[in-house]
Formats: structure tokens, C-alpha cells, sequence
């Protein structure tokens, strides 16, 4: 795992990709924190100095641009192995799988923490502005909850590179679930409550299921015995008792609103660990995923 | 010592390897011979852990490589079709990865580096990108890689592709000379490649064995050697006689040689018979002065292009000789078209 995070890290700074990547966050990063911390000034804020004293609000602002920038990061990782043929050599020397995609895994996230850990100046700045306003304690452990948040992103971003050979995809197919990622919460919000409205929500959640699973195990027996549990499972509960199902999607749904913890540290002042370990485990599935599609293919 | 077992893959509909087995000893050179699309990559794919069987298995040094990928595969090196190459790296940097993953120990670590790139000539690029290098030197990178740490078996796909002659006749050589401490599986297309640098010959085609044999076997078991001779001789049609009463002989064809008064004979022999003798003897006994007379030149090339010809489908007679495979103990097996 070690050689494979060496190498890994270092071909992100022997290509432009790197430092592009490093680049274009810090720079978004700063404006933020000029428009936030520097410039603007809110009139209910202690301080007049400056602009507003928490480095949390100009980082939440900065997600935005880690959905653009996080899948040119991660669109090579995989899908470029394949392309190049360099995987025959990952895959055929003494080494596990998962010790490669593990190290390619950390590597990018390296490289994704660079300028978060460079943006650890700011609240040091707001600091010594403000004559010690500020809180250290908020700014930190919200540059602690981006740095997980980038650790899903990035395994969202490896496991849709295993799955092509080319980048383009890759970086569109990541760019995509990030956006619908970041809008979830929106999105959600308009979800009808009726129970109805669950239930058929529920059935195309449901059909999406059956076609995946299908689509990977090629049991139609495996496939028709989940889709009439499941189906049986909604339609009884519908009969039996509608007003459980009702706003029962909506909530479902919101379970995967999974930008929202970043909030609770930057608009709420939350330590909210229950987000961080979502986070992360999250990011294990997806690392594991990555594993399975890679092994998955050689059987192909 | 490799042992492959039954191995079949299919790719949808198409068998690509069909039910192939075979053993490779220790310390010999091996070459998979077969034309483009017979199986040899897929068969060294599988036979590297890259991809997995549709059925069967393979043994490596007592290790199946889907159980024990590890062990299996640390008695490997390979050098696939297209060298695995990541081209932002130097030659060195490269190899230093290579060992690392091959968990080569620390301390022996860069004497092992230094070690193959000497053998493989590439010291002198060693700090060049590997982008800016040429396909001869990139093929010889990837065959460093194969041979650091000096894995036991040694299973390089075409190896001399694309190289220019001379530095083919030098892989070659280097390939000879690690044969003494290595086995080596080599696939080719090439036949002078493999009848030059094999000890034994595996003939793949359509995913199947088709024969096996040193190449020197295979020409000898494989064809009878057709036997051309030239006599002085007016008289075609006695000529024809004389050599068709000679005991053992088969088919005989007489054309007119270019020079006037001689006659150009090719006999085929029955059951791989050496004719030589009765046919001299057959000649003294007539008069018939004897002025050439050779074995024909029958090379591997032509035993490839008849073993692979569409010409030769299953169930054609003829092709149960070419189908059983030739043992080691020579047993004969006789191809009387």
C-alpha cells in the first residue's frame, strides 16, 4: 500500500493535475474567506474590524467548487490504469487488491487535504485581526469535517473510475452525483408527504433496486423473489395501514442528505460526529466498492 | 514448475481458451506458438492471476493462483503484450516502484534495480521519462521489471515485438542466458523466434493444443521428410517406377529438371521411414547416377501453417495425428496425407 500511496502522490505532482487541482480550490477557498472574513461586514457581528469572525461559513461556501474540482482529482484513478494497461502490472505482482486501491485511495485523499490544510492560516488571520475574536474551535473542526467530507467525495469519484476506461465519463458521471449530492437537501424538500405519493415513490425506488441487482447478479429467480417480497412488503402496508407511509419517503430520502453535517459545524457551531462517522463510512463502502468492480472485471 | 489444468474462458459466446492443459518443467524455455487470436495472451493473462478462468485451474510451484494469488504470484514475473508502464516515471524511479510492490527487501532493494537495468542495457536512460523513451527501450523497461527479483518463471508475452533485429537478436540472447537460472514461457508469432530460442514448443490454435514438442520433434514427427533427389535420366517414366518399387516410399513426383537429361524426383516416405539408403541402393541397382540428393526443406513454418490452416477442422482425417499431443518419449504418430 505503501508504493502504490508513494507513486500515486507523486504522478499528481509529475502531471499538472495536481497542482491545478491544489490551484483552483485555493483560490476559490481565499475569495470566500476575503468576501466572508475580510471584506463584508455584518452589523449584528461583535466586531466591526473586519468581516465576519468564523473561517466556518467562507469553507461551507467553498463545497461548490470541490464537486467541479474533486472529480478531475479522482476521473485518472482507475479508468486511466485500465486504459493504459498498467493494471496487468498492479494486478499480477504479489500484492493485494485492496492494498492498491486503498493506497491510490489515501494518496488522493492527500492530495485533496493540501489546501484545506494551507487554509488552516485563516483562522489564524481572523485571529490576529480581531485581537483574538474568532473561534479556533469551530473554524478547525470544520476544516476536520471538509477534510471527511473530501474523503467520501473521493471514493464516490474512484469507485465511478473503476466502473469506465474513460476519464471524460468518469469526471461527468462523479460531477453529476456531486451536484445532485449538494442539492439533495433541496431537492428533497419537495417531495410530496401523501401516502400515496410514498408508496409509488417507494415502488420506483424499489424497481430501481430490481434492475441493479439484476443488472449485477444475473439471477432472475434472486431478482423476482426480492422484487415480491419487497412489492408485497409496500402494497400490504399500504392496504393495511396508509398513514405510516405517510412523509415516510421524504424522511428516507433526507437520510441520504449527507452535505447537511458540514452545516451543522458551520452554521450551527455542532460537532456533529454522527455526520463525521457517515461520513466515513460511507467512504468505506465506496472504497470497497472500488475493490469489488476491480475484481469484478477480471471475471468478466 | 507450472500446472495448468483444463483451463477454459469464454468471452460471451466466443472460447477464447478451450479446455488447454499442460505442464512446463522447471528451467526450460517454452514458446507458445500460435497465429493472431489463438489464445496465447488470455492463456498468460490467466495463467498471471490478471484475469480468471471461465473453468480450470492453474498451479503455480504448488500454489492455485485463484487460492493463493500471493504466493502464486511471487514466483512470477510478466511482461504482458504492452509493457505496464507508468510513462511520468524515470526507468529507475519505475523499477523502484516494481520492487517495492514486490516487496524486495530494503536493503537489497536498489543493488536489485541496478542488477536488472544492467542486464537489460537501460542504465544509461535510467533517469530519461520513460515518455520520451523508445519502443525498444520501453520493451526492455517492462522486461526489467519482469525478471527484478528474479522471479523463478518468467512469462513474457511477444517480448521482441516491435523491437529492430538488432535488438531483437539481443533480447533474445538476454532471454537465453536468464533460461539458466529461470523458466521461461514465451508466446510468439514469430516462428524462427521460438525454433531459435525454445527447448519445447506448445502449437496453440483456436484456444486448443494442438501440438507439443521440442522444434526439432515436431519437424521430425510431425512430416515425413519428403526426400529430393535428381537423376540422370532420360526416361520419366522409368524413373517414376524405379523409385515408386522402393520399399517405403509413398507418393512420388517426377518434373523435369532445368538441365537437359535429368530428372527431379520427391519421394515421400510411409510411416516416417529414413529412405536415404534404399533409395541410393535402388539407384546403383539400376544405373541410374545419383546426382543430388537432400531431404526437403520442411521448417516449423510449414508444420504452423498446416497445424493452424483452416484446412486441418476437426474431424478432417489427418488431424487425429496432429491433435493427439506428441509425447516426450517420441512416440510416433505419423501424418500420412
Amino acid at each position: 500500500m505503501k508504493a502504490v500511496y508513494k507513486r500515486e502522490l507523486a504522478s499528481y505532482f509529475n502531471s499538472m493535475i495536481g497542482y491545478v487541482y491544489i490551484f483552483i480550490v485555493l483560490i476559490f477557498i481565499a475569495l470566500m474567506f476575503t468576501l466572508n472574513n475580510m471584506i463584508a461586514s455584518y452589523s449584528n457581528s461583535a466586531q466591526q474590524t473586519g468581516g465576519y469572525p468564523y473561517f466556518a461559513g467562507a469553507l461551507s461556501s467553498s463545497i461548490i467548487i470541490l464537486v467541479f474540482a474533486v472529480p478531475i482529482l479522482t476521473m485518472k484513478s482507475i479508468a486511466d490504469e485500465r486504459r493504459l494497461k498498467t493494471d496487468q502490472m498492479l494486478l499480477t505482482y504479489p500484492v493485494k487488491v485492496s492494498s492498491v486501491i486503498t493506497g491510490k485511495y489515501f494518496a488522493m485523499v492527500t492530495v485533496y487535504a493540501i489546501p484545506l490544510l494551507i487554509s488552516c492560516l485563516c483562522p489564524l488571520v481572523i485571529s490576529w485581526i480581531t485581537a483574538g475574536g474568532g473561534s479556533f474551535l469551530i473554524d478547525y473542526s470544520t476544516i476536520l469535517a471538509m477534510i471527511f467530507l473530501g474523503g467520501l467525495f473521493v471514493a464516490i469519484g474512484m469507485f465511478i473510475s473503476s466502473l469506465t476506461e474513460s476519464q471524460v465519463i468518469a469526471a461527468v458521471v462523479t460531477m453529476g452525483i456531486f451536484l445532485l449530492m449538494f442539492f439533495w437537501s433541496g431537492l428533497v424538500g419537495y417531495i410530496p408527504e401523501s401516502s400515496t405519493a410514498t408508496f409509488v415513490g417507494f415502488m420506483i425506488i424499489l424497481a430501481a433496486i430490481l434492475l441493479i441487482l439484476h443488472h449485477l447478479a444475473h439471477s432472475t429467480t434472486l431478482t423476482a423473489i426480492v422484487g415480491a417480497v419487497g412489492g408485497a412488503g409496500l402494497i400490504a402496508l399500504y392496504i393495511l395501514d396508509k398513514a405510516i407511509l405517510n412523509g415516510l419517503l421524504k424522511k428516507f430520502l433526507g437520510l441520504f442528505s449527507i452535505t447537511d453535517s458540514i452545516g451543522n459545524f458551520a452554521s450551527y457551531y455542532v460537532f456533529d460526529l454522527k455526520g463525521l462517522l457517515l461520513f466515513a463510512s460511507v467512504a468505506a463502502l465506496f472504497v470497497f466498492l472500488t475493490v469489488q468492480s476491480v475484481q469484478k472485471r477480471r471475471w468478466s | 514448475m507450472i500446472e495448468v489444468r483444463d483451463l477454459v474462458k469464454r468471452y460471451g459466446d466466443h472460447l477464447a481458451v478451450d479446455h488447454l492443459s499442460f505442464r512446463v518443467e522447471k528451467g526450460q524455455i517454452y514458446g507458445f506458438l500460435g497465429p493472431n487470436g489463438a489464445g496465447k495472451t488470455t492463456t498468460m493473462n490467466i495463467m498471471t492471476g490478471y484475469i480468471g478462468p471461465t473453468e480450470g485451474e492453474v498451479i503455480i510451484n504448488g500454489h492455485n493462483i485463484l487460492d493463493e494469488p500471493e504466493e502464486a504470484k511471487r514466483s512470477i514475473g510478466y511482461l504482458p503484450e504492452l509493457p505496464p508502464l507508468y510513462t511520468d516515471m524515470t526507468p529507475r524511479e519505475y523499477l523502484n516502484f516494481a520492487a517495492e510492490l514486490k516487496s524486495l527487501d530494503p536493503g537489497e532493494l536498489e543493488e536489485s534495480v541496478q542488477k536488472v537495468m544492467k542486464l537489460t542495457k537501460i542504465d544509461d536512460v535510467q533517469d530519461r521519462l520513460i515518455k520520451n523513451l523508445s519502443k525498444g527501450y520501453r520493451q526492455r523497461v517492462g522486461l526489467a521489471q519482469a525478471i527484478l527479483g528474479m522471479p523463478e518463471i518468467l512469462i513474457l508475452d511477444e517480448p521482441t515485438v516491435g523491437l529492430d533485429p538488432k535488438q531483437i537478436l539481443e533480447i533474445r540472447e538476454l532471454i537465453r542466458s536468464l533460461s539458466k537460472e529461470h523458466t521461461i514461457i514465451l508466446s510468439s508469432h514469430i516462428l524462427s523466434e521460438v525454433s531459435e530460442v525454445c527447448d519445447r514448443v506448445l502449437i496453440i490454435h483456436h484456444g486448443r493444443l494442438i501440438a507439443t514438442g521440442s522444434p526439432g520433434e515436431l519437424e521430425r514427427q510431425l512430416k515425413g521428410t519428403t526426400i529430393e533427389l535428381t537423376v540422370k535420366s532420360d526416361d520419366i517414366a522409368a524413373v517414376q517406377k524405379l523409385f515408386e518399387s522402393v520399399e517405403g516410399a509413398g507418393r512420388v513426383t517426377c518434373t523435369p529438371a532445368g538441365a537437359e537429361n535429368e530428372i527431379s524426383v520427391a519421394v515421400d516416405p510411409k510411416d516416417n521411414l529414413d529412405l536415404r539408403e534404399a533409395l541410393f541402393r535402388a539407384c546403383a541397382k539400376a544405373d541410374c547416377p545419383l546426382l543430388m540428393m537432400r531431404p526437403s526443406g520442411v521448417s516449423l513454418e510449414s508444420i504452423f501453417l498446416e497445424l493452424t490452416s483452416d484446412r486441418a477442422a476437426p474431424g478432417e482425417p489427418g488431424e487425429n495425428s496432429t491433435e493427439a499431443e506428441v509425447e516426450d518419449d517420441g512416440t510416433k504418430d505419423g501424418d500420412d496425407e
